[in-house]
């Protein structure tokens, strides 16, 4: 059963300049319990996703163009904002990508997690308290240091406070923006960890962002691909690593070095991202793939199912011609 | 915490000696000789020398200034006007009162009501509100505070005879001095909140704020305006060294007796005691207030806190941590 399904997202950051197009269109459904991947370079759109999902977008510059976001049955975009801020915190909670900024430096830590128990569990200020140490623990840092503050924790510690504040009321949903990115690699593989062991014990659906394929590859159940805003290409952990179709999945793949040759240099796909505010006709994709023919410039191509759990937004791929 | 104030406290003991060895020496060196000045034309040598010896002037210029501090340290002594003979400690018992209950009271308006002023035009950015505020606060900024007291005791002083037009008589006589002293720094506030404000308010940590679920109004008092509030302290730790250069004027368009009018008075009399007193007395009010802004910034921010206190026992808590980690 689909915990959150995303229907038809667009996502505009309009100013008097320009319109810049971070959704398009974005098609995602999380199943309960199951966690999904959702890959692509920086400026891929994948926060904004994100960030749309708890209503959070920059206000006014920010603008849902099209889609629904159904979560448990109700379509979180056409709540009120208080109905919102109930979700919030409780429902879906958000564990943020740079620690060093996502806490408030001036207040402890324990007030930090002890706010959003206070805020949505029916307890007193002392049980909130006690959640909170409680929660610190948890995650494994000791109880008596909640009074002090973010500045007094390393950046691995810090995430941990974030990890504890997002787990803290028990969400369903967990989103998890780029978790491990401004930590070491040691730090990475504590914090994934201690991820995967709270998922198992809670049972939480989660949708962790990266550009790491590996950190993909270790947690997540399913994976979408995400390209100058659009999903192009979505399916299970096991078909997209085995059978990877989109020539841009393939470079993505292709980037990381192999152990077993003896490569000098890297293989990086080549040319960047589209800019947001123009991007190009047909797939957005053709001007660096290696294998657009003319028809890839014109053709607007959905994304299609090739195989059980396994959708590719390519024609090329469709038609069977790669 | 204690140690370090009283570090503080003494270290103001230096500067009080440089502010005062300055002033004496400019008032020193001023060109003209207080003892014609007071004896006018047609003395004697021997009323001279007598007036000179009786005032210390006939010392030269390091007896004159031993004598000055060590009355000011052994007997709390500023010495006496030149032409009244009133001790001007006894002057400013009578002075400082007035004048610092004008400068508290502007102050707190300053703060009370210059930083929601600040908070509403933050919040309701590039809105018909914020454009108004806006406009009133550079208009305000850019209005010496004379020009604003003038025309207010002309205004509603003369023609509108809503307020008595000097003194402090009356309670509605309080009020244009104390415009006249906070407008122009209350601007300066509501600009600096409003900036500090929109930079906050786009931090990642109001973001993660709002993610817990928590209300604008809760994430703005209780996220955002504890953190902008170092530049604002300091804005307003600053405006009390303008609102007290401020009551020189404002207590002589007002004629209120404070310390204000008693400065001008002794610098358009040459009256040296007075003008060294007052002007020691204001170094050694800014001095109190610098380090009050500097307790406030630790009393806000555990991170400044952290830097001044305790740094012996955070290097040993330091090396625990990374055990931890």
């Amino acid at each position: 059963m689909s915990l959150l399904e995303i229907r038809n997202l667009s996502i505009h950051f309009v100013s008097h300049k320009q319109d810049i197009a971070a959704v398009n269109g974005v098609d995602l459904t999380i199943e309960k319990g199951k966690t999904m991947g959702l890959v692509g370079e920086t400026g891929a759109g994948k926060t904004t996703t994100a960030l749309g999902i708890l209503n959070l977008i920059q206000k006014p510059q920010g603008r849902f163009l099209s889609g629904e976001i159904i979560y448990k049955g109700r379509d979180l975009l056409k709540l009120s904002e208080d109905e919102m801020r109930k979700v919030r915190g409780k429902e879906i909670s958000m564990i943020f990508q740079d620690p060093m900024t996502a806490l408030n430096p001036i207040l402890p830590v324990g007030e930090q997690i002890a706010e959003v128990i206070r805020l949505h569990e029916k307890c007193s200020d002392a049980e909130a308290e006690k959640k909170s140490l409680q929660m610190l623990e948890m995650v494994g840092i000791r109880a008596e240091r909640s009074g002090e503050y973010p500045h007094q924790f390393s950046g691995g510690m810090k995430q941990r406070v974030v990890i504890a504040i997002a787990l803290a009321c028990n969400p369903s949903f967990l989103i998890a923006d780029e978790p491990t990115t401004a930590l070491d690699v040691t730090i990475q593989a504590q914090v994934l960890e201690m991820m995967a062991d709270l998922r198992n014990r809670f049972g939480t659906s989660m949708l962790l962002i990266t550009h790491d394929l590996g950190i993909v590859a270790e947690n997540c159940d399913d994976v979408a691909i995400m390209y100058a805003g659009e999903i192009i290409e979505i399916g299970t952990l096991e078909r997209i690593f085995h059978n990877p179709k989109h020539p841009y999945t393939l470079g993505l793949f292709g980037s990381i070095p192999s152990l077993d040759k003896d490569e000098d240099r890297l293989h990086p796909i080549p040319g960047l991202m589209p800019d947001p505010a123009a991007l190009p006709r047909g797939c957005k994709f053709h001007e660096r793939c290696d294998r657009a023919c003319e028809a890839c410039s014109e053709l607007i191509q959905e994304l299609v199912e090739i195989e059980p759990g396994h959708k590719v937004r390519c024609h090329r791929v469709v038609k069977g011609e790669i | 915490m204690a140690k370090y104030i009283i570090k503080r406290i003494l270290w103001m003991i230096p500067v009080m000696f440089g502010v005062l060895i300055i002033v004496f020496t400019i008032t020193y060196l001023t060109p003209g000789d207080p003892v014609i000045t007071i004896l006018g034309t047609g003395y004697t040598p021997e009323r001279y020398a007598a007036k000179a010896a009786e005032l210390h002037l006939d010392k030269g210029y390091f007896g004159q200034l031993f004598t000055y501090i060590w009355n000011i340290i052994s007997k709390f002594d500023f010495g006496k006007s030149y032409f009244s003979n009133i001790p001007v400690a006894r002057e400013f018992a009578t002075r400082v009162p007035i004048t610092a209950t004008i400068g508290l009271i502007s102050v707190a308006a300053l703060a009370l009501i210059g930083i929601p002023t600040g908070v509403i035009a933050a919040v309701k950015q590039y809105s018909a509100t914020d454009y108004v505020l806006t406009a009133l606060t550079l208009v305000l900024a850019a209005t010496p505070g004379y020009v604003l007291a003038i025309l207010g005791v002309l205004y509603f002083g003369v023609k509108l005879r809503w307020v008595p037009i000097a003194g402090l008589g009356s309670f509605k006589a309080w009020i244009l001095p104390l415009l006249t002293n906070s407008i122009p720094t209350l601007s300066i506030v509501t600009r600096q909140t409003r900036t500090n404000m929109l930079e906050v308010i786009r931090q990642d940590y109001i973001r993660t704020a709002r993610s817990k679920g928590l209300s604008e109004k809760v994430i703005r008092r209780k996220h955002a305006l504890k953190n902008c509030l170092i530049p604002i302290v300091t804005v307003i730790g600053t405006s009390v060294a303008v609102v007290m250069a401020g009551s020189v004027i404002t207590e002589n368009i007002f004629n209120i007796k404070g310390l204000g009018t008693y400065l001008y008075s002794g610098i358009l009399s040459r009256d040296y005691p007075i003008i060294n007193g007052s002007v020691l007395l204001i170094a050694f009010i800014v001095c109190c207030v610098n380090l009050l802004v500097d307790l406030a910034y630790m009393a806000i921010d555990p991170r400044i806190k952290a830097q001044f206190i305790n740094t012996n026992k955070k290097k040993k808590k330091r090396t625990v941590d990374e055990g931890v980690d």
